[in-house]
C-alpha cells in the first residue's frame, strides 16, 4: 500500500479537467478539439471523397483511415523529428478499429473519410484523446454512426487502480521513490456508449486477471464523463442554427 | 457565393472584394494566443479571418558550425497538415511548405532579430539552438502572414529550459524566466497584384487568381531583412515601390497587434 492518493488528488475513476469543442476547424467537413489535462488532440474529418491510389477502392463500402500525429513540439522532451513514425503508423491503425465498429460508410462506395489528428502537447493518454476527438468529428461531419465511441486509459499504479492515468502515474517509480520496482499497468480502452462494449484494447505492464477485470469494468464507468462532454459539444454546435 | 477567378478580378480593379473589405484591410478576428503548448519552450496560436496557425519553438544544445563557432543558430520549418485543408495531403513537405519556412527564416535570420552570440554557451562547443515549428490547422488563405507572425509571437513567448550543471543536459519539465534574446522583430507582408491592383490579406480563392506577390519582412524602424517574389507575371520597380509602401504601413500595424496582444 504505498501510491494511496493519487499525484493530482483526483479519485481513482475521476478523469482529469477536459475541455471539449466541436467544429474548430472551417475547412473541414466535421473538427473537433479534446483536451484532457495536458493533453490535447486536435480531429478533423475530410470526405467521403474519392479513394486513390484506386486499387484500394472498395465497391461495396467507403473506407475509414485514421492519422495520428504528435506535433514536433508536443513531446515533454526535446524536439520530436516531424514525419511518420512506427508507433504512429499503429495507434493510426488501432484508432481506426475503434471507430469502425460505428462507422456505416455502405452508403460511399470506393470513397474514403479520412480522419486527422494532431497533438500540439501531450502528457499520457493520447490515442484516447485521439480517439474521443475523431469520434466527435465524425459525427459533425455528419458520417452515418451508429452510436459514439469514447475512450480512456485505466490501470494499475502500485496498488491502485485507476482511470485517465497521466505521464506521472505512467512512471510512478521516477516521481515516488517508494513505488521502486513496484508494476504499473496501462491499458487504453475505447467503449462504444450504449453497448458498453470495448473496441480498442491494448495493455502493456503487469497485471492479474481480476485487477484487469476490475480495471476495465472502472474505465466503462468513468468514461461515462467523457461521452457527456462529447454530446454536449455536439449539441453545442448544433443548436444554434 | 460564386469565387471565380474572373470575378475577382474584375472587383480587384474596381477596388473590392468578394467579402467586401477594402483591398489593404486584414480579415478579422486578428486573435493571438501564446503559450497554448506546455511541451513546447514557446508557443503560440495566430488567426487572422479563417486561417489558423500554430508555432512551437523547441531549444536544443548543439556543438556550434564550424564557420561560426561563436553562435548558437535557428531552424524554421513548417507542415501543411492535411487536417488544414483538403488540398494537403500526409509525407514530407512539399514545395508550398519548404518556401513558406524558408521566406520566415530569412525574415527572422536575416533581421539578425535573434542575437545569435548570445545563445553560445561555450565557443566552439555548446550553443543553444532555436527550432521554430509551423504547423497550419486551417489554411484559409495568406499563410505567410499568418505564419511569420506565429513565428514571432512564440519566439516572443519563449523562456529557456533548466540546465542541470552537473550533467549540462537540459531539463525540459522546469523552465528559466530568461527569454530569447530578440534584437529586433521583423513582421512580414505580402502584397499581391490582381488585375493591376494590390491587395493584402487574400483568401484561398483571391489566391488563386493573382499575377505576382511580393513578401516583405521588415522591422520597427523600416529596415527590410527579405523579400520573396512569388507569381507568374513580372513586376516593375514602380511597382515594387509601391508594395513596399503599402507592406511596410501594414507591417506596423501587424506588430501592433502583436504586441498589444501579447501585453493582455
Amino acid at each position: 500500500m504505498v501510491y494511496r492518493k493519487r499525484f493530482d488528488g483526483r479519485t481513482d475513476e475521476e478523469l482529469r479537467p477536459m475541455e471539449v469543442k466541436a467544429n474548430v476547424i472551417p475547412n473541414a467537413a466535421g473538427s473537433a478539439s479534446f483536451k484532457i489535462g495536458k493533453t490535447w488532440a486536435i480531429a478533423a474529418v475530410y470526405g467521403p471523397r474519392e479513394l486513390y491510389p484506386k486499387f484500394l477502392q472498395d465497391p461495396k463500402k467507403g473506407l475509414l483511415r485514421c492519422h495520428y500525429n504528435m506535433l514536433p513540439f508536443s513531446g515533454s522532451g526535446e524536439r520530436m523529428r516531424p514525419g511518420t513514425s512506427r508507433r504512429g503508423q499503429e495507434i493510426a491503425m488501432v484508432m481506426t478499429k475503434a471507430l469502425e465498429p460505428v462507422v456505416d460508410l455502405s452508403a460511399f462506395p470506393n470513397a474514403v473519410v479520412d480522419v486527422f489528428v494532431e497533438l500540439p502537447q501531450t502528457d499520457a493518454g493520447t490515442r484516447c484523446a485521439a480517439i474521443s476527438a475523431a469520434s466527435i468529428a465524425l459525427a459533425e461531419a455528419g458520417i452515418p454512426m451508429k452510436d459514439m465511441v469514447s475512450a480512456v486509459a485505466v490501470g494499475k499504479v502500485d496498488n491502485k487502480i485507476v482511470a485517465d492515468l497521466d505521464y506521472m502515474e505512467e512512471h510512478v517509480d521516477e516521481f515516488n521513490p517508494e513505488s521502486k520496482g513496484q508494476p504499473v499497468s496501462d491499458i487504453p480502452i475505447a467503449v462504444i456508449h450504449n453497448t458498453k462494449e470495448l473496441t480498442l484494447l491494448q495493455m502493456d505492464g503487469e497485471i492479474s486477471k481480476d485487477d484487469l477485470l476490475s480495471a476495465l469494468r472502472l474505465g466503462q464507468k468513468a468514461i461515462e464523463q467523457i461521452y457527456q462532454l462529447q454530446k454536449k459539444a455536439l449539441k453545442e454546435r448544433f443548436v444554434k442554427e | 457565393m460564386i469565387a471565380n477567378k474572373e470575378t475577382i478580378m474584375m472587383l480587384a480593379a474596381q477596388g473590392k472584394r468578394l467579402d467586401t473589405r477594402k483591398l489593404t484591410d486584414y480579415r478579422q478576428p486578428i486573435v493571438i494566443e501564446t503559450n497554448i503548448s506546455w511541451t513546447a519552450e514557446g508557443s503560440a496560436k495566430v488567426q487572422i479571418g479563417n486561417t489558423t496557425v500554430m508555432a512551437g519553438v523547441k531549444l536544443s544544445i548543439e556543438k556550434p558550425y564550424n564557420d561560426t563557432s561563436d553562435q548558437g543558430g535557428i531552424m524554421i520549418n513548417a507542415e501543411l497538415l492535411p487536417l488544414s485543408s483538403e488540398e494537403y495531403e500526409p509525407g514530407p513537405p512539399g514545395i508550398k511548405a519548404i518556401e513558406l519556412a524558408r521566406v520566415i527564416d530569412r525574415g527572422i535570420r536575416e533581421a539578425k532579430a535573434i542575437d545569435l552570440h548570445a545563445l553560445c554557451i561555450t565557443p566552439g562547443e555548446k550553443a543553444w539552438f532555436v527550432i521554430i515549428d509551423i504547423i497550419t490547422i486551417n489554411d484559409a488563405g495568406n499563410l505567410f502572414d499568418v505564419a511569420g507572425l506565429a513565428a514571432m509571437a512564440a519566439l516572443k513567448a519563449a523562456r529557456f529550459p533548466v540546465v542541470n550543471e552537473e550533467t549540462g543536459s537540459i531539463d525540459y519539465k522546469n523552465r528559466t524566466d530568461k527569454p530569447i534574446p530578440l534584437t529586433k522583430e521583423p513582421i512580414s507582408v505580402t502584397v499581391y497584384k490582381v488585375n493591376g491592383a494590390l491587395m493584402i490579406d487574400p483568401t484561398v480563392e483571391e489566391e488563386n487568381s493573382y499575377e505576382a506577390r511580393l513578401t516583405i519582412a521588415s522591422d520597427n524602424d523600416g529596415t527590410i531583412s527579405a523579400m520573396q517574389k512569388g507569381g507568374k507575371m513580372p513586376l516593375t520597380v514602380e511597382e515594387v515601390g509601391q508594395m513596399i509602401d503599402l507592406a511596410l504601413e501594414r507591417s506596423s500595424f501587424l506588430r501592433e497587434e502583436l504586441n498589444h496582444q501579447l501585453k493582455n
